[in-house]
């Protein structure tokens, strides 16, 4: 029931975005002109395709990645993984989603999207007796457009602010824009990368409760639209449609900070797990 | 918009200019990098290549296919990023006589020059747009190297039907939307860097 759950909000997240990532879509095709806006519109036009068809509205559904922020007296966490694993490989058969695990060495594709680590599977203890999975189907393009900047300190909020947007015109259309960027600042090299992963799983929109952090989110966000990569790297004033910083304390001869660039196609769905079994998908 | 049926004259290809939309109608390969790989080795080593005829149209994908009876349905085939596949397109476009090469993001100087020097383009697909890519596909004509590269490495020759609408993004006489777009962006990081600067 578990599995099946996980089954269908695989489905779900395969063939749609949030309601909110649409309309951010409308609104900037509503601003855009010329090529800017023949892009957005076929994005636009892209999700009723998918949404008639059932069909996922891109091709390549990804890394599966789930986030589990798992209550530490559920009774139901002895066979989360067994159920993540059973719902990728049955989604893989029946959404279907594209087979997309290869051997890291000789490139052998699995062809069920099970192998070494993958899917990825995150936890995260909490208190309470209720699990919340987050998953999320990111493409390989804006994947390979992620980045890890081991700034000096000297260089500031200033060398934080100047990383983004360096990195976000050198990448392009590359990284399919309109992106949502997640930035990680502090905390290590690995922990950076994390902090921007975890930027990624909020709602768009969803400042930081941290009031300066809030307000680097929305400076960056501007600075990232002056940029005029805009949508597909083809120019215009959407580049991005959110930008979310986490940070964590960091030791004082280092400032890390880690980008990750998620295409439009934001793929996400919650499934809500309580402890006497009812489940919630959304 | 203008319709471009496969396999094309050189004339048509080089009366395109970028900025132009098109869509397409006749039958094309996929390829990734393993296809890519394969085809450049093959060349090499002077064998046929096992989908000959070869179209004259390649678009740079890995579909989202299923089995449909004794075929198959293509149920999401948006572009991939082209740049990938920069150290074999110019091979390509020489010893294949490619005259449409269809992805997303742009290519190299070198793939620019073969296009320049053979009379091909380089279109751009919206990224991730794939179910209504997969709209404009008629069907599957055959797959190959599948068992080997698994589904979104394989060639798949397929038909397609006012596929599109495409960008003519590079075109045969050297134009480039990404090199205009760099020179816009190169100017606006300036001004943005040196104002994040001031504000320190």
């Amino acid at each position: 029931m578990l599995r099946d759950a996980i089954v269908s909000a695989l489905r779900f997240a395969a063939t749609s975005v949030p309601r909110e990532v649409e309309g951010a879509l409308h609104e900037a095709r509503d601003r855009e002109e010329g090529t800017a806006r023949e892009e957005l519109s076929a994005i636009l036009e892209n999700l009723e395709v998918a949404r008639r068809q059932g069909a996922p509205l891109c091709q390549d559904t990804g890394v599966p990645a789930f986030h589990v922020r798992a209550g530490a007296s559920s009774p139901h966490l002895p066979v989360l993984r067994e159920a993540i694993l059973g719902a990728v490989a049955e989604a893989t058969r029946s959404v279907p989603l594209r087979p997309n695990a290869v051997h890291p060495l000789t490139g052998v594709n699995s062809g069920t999207n099970l192998g070494w680590g993958v899917p990825i599977v995150r936890w995260e203890v909490v208190d309470g007796d209720e699990v919340l999975i987050t998953l999320s189907l990111k493409g390989g393009g804006s994947e390979n457009q992620s980045a890890l900047r081991m700034l000096s300190p000297g260089a500031g909020l200033a060398g934080v602010k100047r990383a983004v947007v360096e990195h976000v015109i050198s990448a392009g259309g590359a990284p399919c824009p309109p992106t949502v960027i997640g930035v990680g600042i502090g905390g290590g090299a690995a922990v950076a990368l994390t902090l921007a992963e975890q930027a990624l799983l909020r709602r768009l929109g969803e400042r930081n409760v941290d009031p300066a952090l809030a307000a680097l989110e929305e400076e960056l966000l501007s600075l990232v639209n002056e940029t005029g990569v805009g949508p597909m790297g083809l120019g215009g004033r959407t580049t991005a449609l959110d930008v979310r910083v986490e940070a964590a304390f960091r030791h004082p001869a280092s400032l890390p900070v880690g980008i990750l660039l998620q295409c439009w196609a934001v793929r996400r769905a919650w499934v809500r797990l309580r402890a006497g079994g009812s489940i919630e998908v959304s | 918009m203008r319709e471009i049926v496969l396999p094309v004259p050189e004339e048509e290809v080089r009366a395109l200019r970028v900025g132009e939309r098109f869509v397409l109608t006749g039958r094309l390969f996929t390829a990734r990098d393993a296809g890519h790989a394969r085809i450049v080795r093959d060349l090499d080593r002077g064998h046929a290549l096992p989908f000959a005829p070869v179209p004259d149209t390649v678009y740079h994908c890995g579909p989202l296919v299923e089995r449909s009876g004794d075929g198959w349905r293509v149920l999401s085939a948006g572009p991939t990023s082209s740049v990938r596949l920069e150290p074999f397109a110019p091979r390509l476009v020489r010893d294949l006589g490619l005259r449409i090469l269809i992805g997303k993001g742009g290519m190299g100087e070198g793939t620019r020059e073969a296009l320049r020097e053979r009379g091909a383009i380089y279109a751009h697909a919206t990224g991730g747009a794939g179910a209504l890519a997969a709209r404009g596909i008629e069907r599957v004509e055959s797959v190959f190297w599948l068992e080997e590269f698994g589904m979104p490495e394989a060639v798949w020759i397929l038909r397609v039907c006012r596929f599109g609408p495409l960008l003519v993004a590079i075109d045969s006489h050297g134009g480039s939307l990404y090199e205009e777009a760099a020179r816009s962006t190169d100017t606006t990081r300036q001004a943005i860097l040196s104002r994040i600067e001031e504000e320190r």
